[in-house]
């Protein structure tokens, strides 16, 4: 059993909530990520979604875009993912998934980019901009490496799509919550609770964690009540962009309630 | 060459090892709907014969072609045939492609179009498509490029578009693409995205290919019947490479003529400021396709340079990188000052001003002129006017200063 769905049982079975939290890689700088990082999975992030900044990031709002580009203006490069990944690992136990686009990894090469990150200690990878159909080499590879892979389901996906990506999925499938980029919204929409029943007929057993427009802890604990996580992004960035480690662990530990 | 007797035959999602959609999740169903929309309008008469009576009656369909004797006698004796996608309503080959892609928008359902624009061409024809047939638009156009073709903004509000300057990563086209797509995948509901290129993820690679083939069939047939024999080269400017695939796609069969593609060489091919993605960029994903692109070692996007805001785009579309790979087309690069003296060229010698994007394509047939001998002719798709130029060429060529 992979270490993130062990998480979800652990929870499950203790009724607490399962919080995702994502801060990206180099944002400012390569070190402070690093302190970003930790003081986040110490204050109760369960799992880590750590992103690789990239120049085109067409999923993401203006919060996420804007760190990104400091981290890339700040010098940042892909190699050092994998030493930062290894450094967190090295301080804190919670398991660490990767969010990348996908044209980074092909540079590097799905294959090495796949065994750098399980030296690493990585877990595996969330993949906002590959879609099932054209992942064969990530399937292949992530299959043979036992990492997971996380796709992503959304309140357009027909249920036959949202049943191949329960299938594939390694880790949770990432059910998005409206349609639209990440950022904060104050109304959680409907249609999340649509998208996770959509997995939940496709699998009984695939874990489900939804994500875009969490902002609160309300709707960290609304979520979990139908899912099995809260998936939490451009929040913390704000937070750390506006008060430092001090007011991201504040906010951390709001949203986890831990 | 494998499978030379079919070229024009080749469908998305996949030209060879490019195309594809790597996209997020969100668009998927979008697309799915687009492409069943599309094959069934393919299959429609009334479909095709609404687009053509549009284009009869309202693009001015079919353009012609010119022979411009005093301009290729600076060619080496070459002929040159213009064939001229510049005298459309709305002054270039983009309009081809709105009008069909508008007309799906209606099938479809959807009341919205967003599109992106560089140096406005696209902007003007979507807007303009959007004025008629009473659509709403939103045209998402890079900071820098507002304000190097600020005539063509004027344009686009008059036509009720709305024009939103973006402001992120290099404020050109690339992120212009970016923010069109964040707004659908927000809005896919009611909204269409109009690209309005060759490239993005499958169906858009090969629709627009199809709805801007018309171009080449024009042209293949006007030089049978014209001149009695079709031209030993066609040349036209590659950015995504919609004007370029437009006139090809009718000859890639035809294996006696050449296909040449001329990219913006920006400063020159020697220097790193250029947008010569096919000659100088490695395949990789961006903005829905696996194609050639500018990209560091990281696979972070390079961000291109051109005069030509049109061409300052660091991809293209995945057909054309399948053209480069299996040989049957060649795309060389044209720097600025190649371009602007063409610009001029053709201006001073035919009384024809060609935008700056086509005046790559006009550099490269001089060049190409030269290398092929009087013998030889060169189909050049004429895919723009220079009216929306004036400013960059005013001030290039010192025009300005002179009266102040």
């Amino acid at each position: 059993m992979s270490k993130v769905t062990e998480i979800f049982e652990r929870n499950r079975k203790s009724g607490e909530s399962t919080l995702i939290g994502y801060f990206p890689a180099g944002f400012p700088t390569f070190e402070e990520s690093l302190e970003a990082c930790v003081a986040m999975c110490e204050a109760g992030v369960d799992i880590l979604e750590l992103g690789v900044p990239y120049s085109d990031p067409v999923m993401d709002g203006p919060v996420i875009q804007e760190a990104t580009e400091v981290a890339l203006s700040n010098g940042f490069r892909l190699v050092r993912i994998f030493e930062l990944v290894s450094a967190i690992s090295k301080r804190v136990a919670t398991p660490i998934l990767v969010m990348t686009y996908w044209n980074p990894v092909l540079q590097y090469g799905v294959r090495k980019f796949a065994e750098d990150l399980k030296k690493s200690g990585g877990v595996g990878l969330i993949t906002p901009d590959l879609i099932v159909d054209e992942a064969s080499t990530w399937l292949e590879v992530s299959d043979e490496l036992d990492l997971d892979r996380v796709f992503l389901a959304t309140p357009s996906s027909a249920q036959n799509r949202v049943d191949r990506t329960a299938e594939v999925s390694k880790g949770f499938v990432y059910a998005v919550s409206t349609m639209g980029i990440t950022g904060a919204r104050e109304d959680l929409d409907r249609k999340a609770r649509e998208v996770v029943s959509k997995v939940r007929t496709a699998s009984g057993s695939q874990n489900v964690a939804v994500g875009i427009g969490i902002s609160t802890a309300d709707q960290v604990h609304e979520v979990n009540s139908y899912a099995d996580g809260a998936i939490v992004g451009s929040v913390f960035v704000r937070a750390y962009a506006s008060g430092g480690i001090t007011e991201l662990k504040r906010v951390t530990k709001e949203l986890s309630g831990k | 060459m494998a499978n030379s007797r079919n070229l024009r035959d080749q469908q998305g999602p996949y030209f060879g090892e490019f195309g594809g959609r790597f996209v997020p999740e969100s668009l998927i169903a979008a697309l799915d709907q687009l492409e069943t929309t599309y094959r069934t309008a393919q299959k429609d008469p009334d479909f095709q014969a609404e687009l053509a009576e549009l284009h009869r009656t309202y693009t001015g369909r079919p353009s012609i072609l010119t022979e411009v004797k005093r301009f290729s006698s600076h060619a080496g004796g070459a002929r040159i045939i213009l064939k001229r996608e510049d005298l459309n309503h709305t002054g270039s080959h983009k309009i081809n492609n709105v009008l069909g892609q508008a007309l799906l928008t209606k099938r479809m359902g959807k009341t919205r179009i967003i599109a992106e624009t560089g140096a406005g061409q696209h902007g003007v024809a979507s807007a303009t498509a959007a004025a008629l047939f009473g659509l709403e638009c939103v045209v998402y156009m890079g900071e820098v490029d507002t304000k190097r073709q600020a005539l063509n903004v004027a344009r686009m509000e008059l036509l009720g578009a709305k024009v939103i300057p973006v402001k992120t990563g290099s404020r050109t086209l690339k992120d212009a693409i970016n923010e069109a797509l964040r707004d659908w995948v927000t809005n896919v509901d009611n909204t269409h995205y109009l690209l309005g290129t060759v490239a993005g993820p499958h169906p858009f690679p090969e629709m627009v290919r199809d709805f801007h083939s018309v171009i080449g069939k024009e042209a293949r047939a006007q030089m049978l019947q014209e001149f009695g024999a079709l031209p030993t080269a066609l040349a036209a400017c590659v950015g995504g490479g919609s004007n370029a695939i437009g006139l090809f796609h009718a000859f890639l069969d035809d294996e006696d003529v050449q296909i040449y593609g001329f990219e913006a060489a920006g400063d020159g091919m020697d220097t790193p400021r250029h947008a010569a993605t096919l000659n100088f960029g490695k395949p990789g994903v961006l903005h829905g396709a696996r194609s050639y692109m500018l990209q560091d070692e990281d696979g972070q996007t390079i961000e291109s340079h051109s005069i030509s805001a049109g061409l300052d785009y660091p991809g293209v579309g995945p057909e054309h990188s399948w053209l480069k790979d299996i040989g049957r087309a060649q795309y060389r690069g044209i720097s600025d000052s190649e371009a602007m003296d063409a610009l001029r060229l053709l201006s001073r010698t035919e009384g024809i001003i060609p935008a700056i994007e086509t005046a790559h394509a006009l550099a490269g047939a001089l060049k190409l002129g030269r290398e092929l001998g009087p013998d030889s002719s060169i189909l050049v798709n004429l895919s723009g006017r220079g009216d929306k130029d004036m400013e960059t060429a005013a001030r290039y060529f010192g025009l300005l200063d002179a009266h102040e």
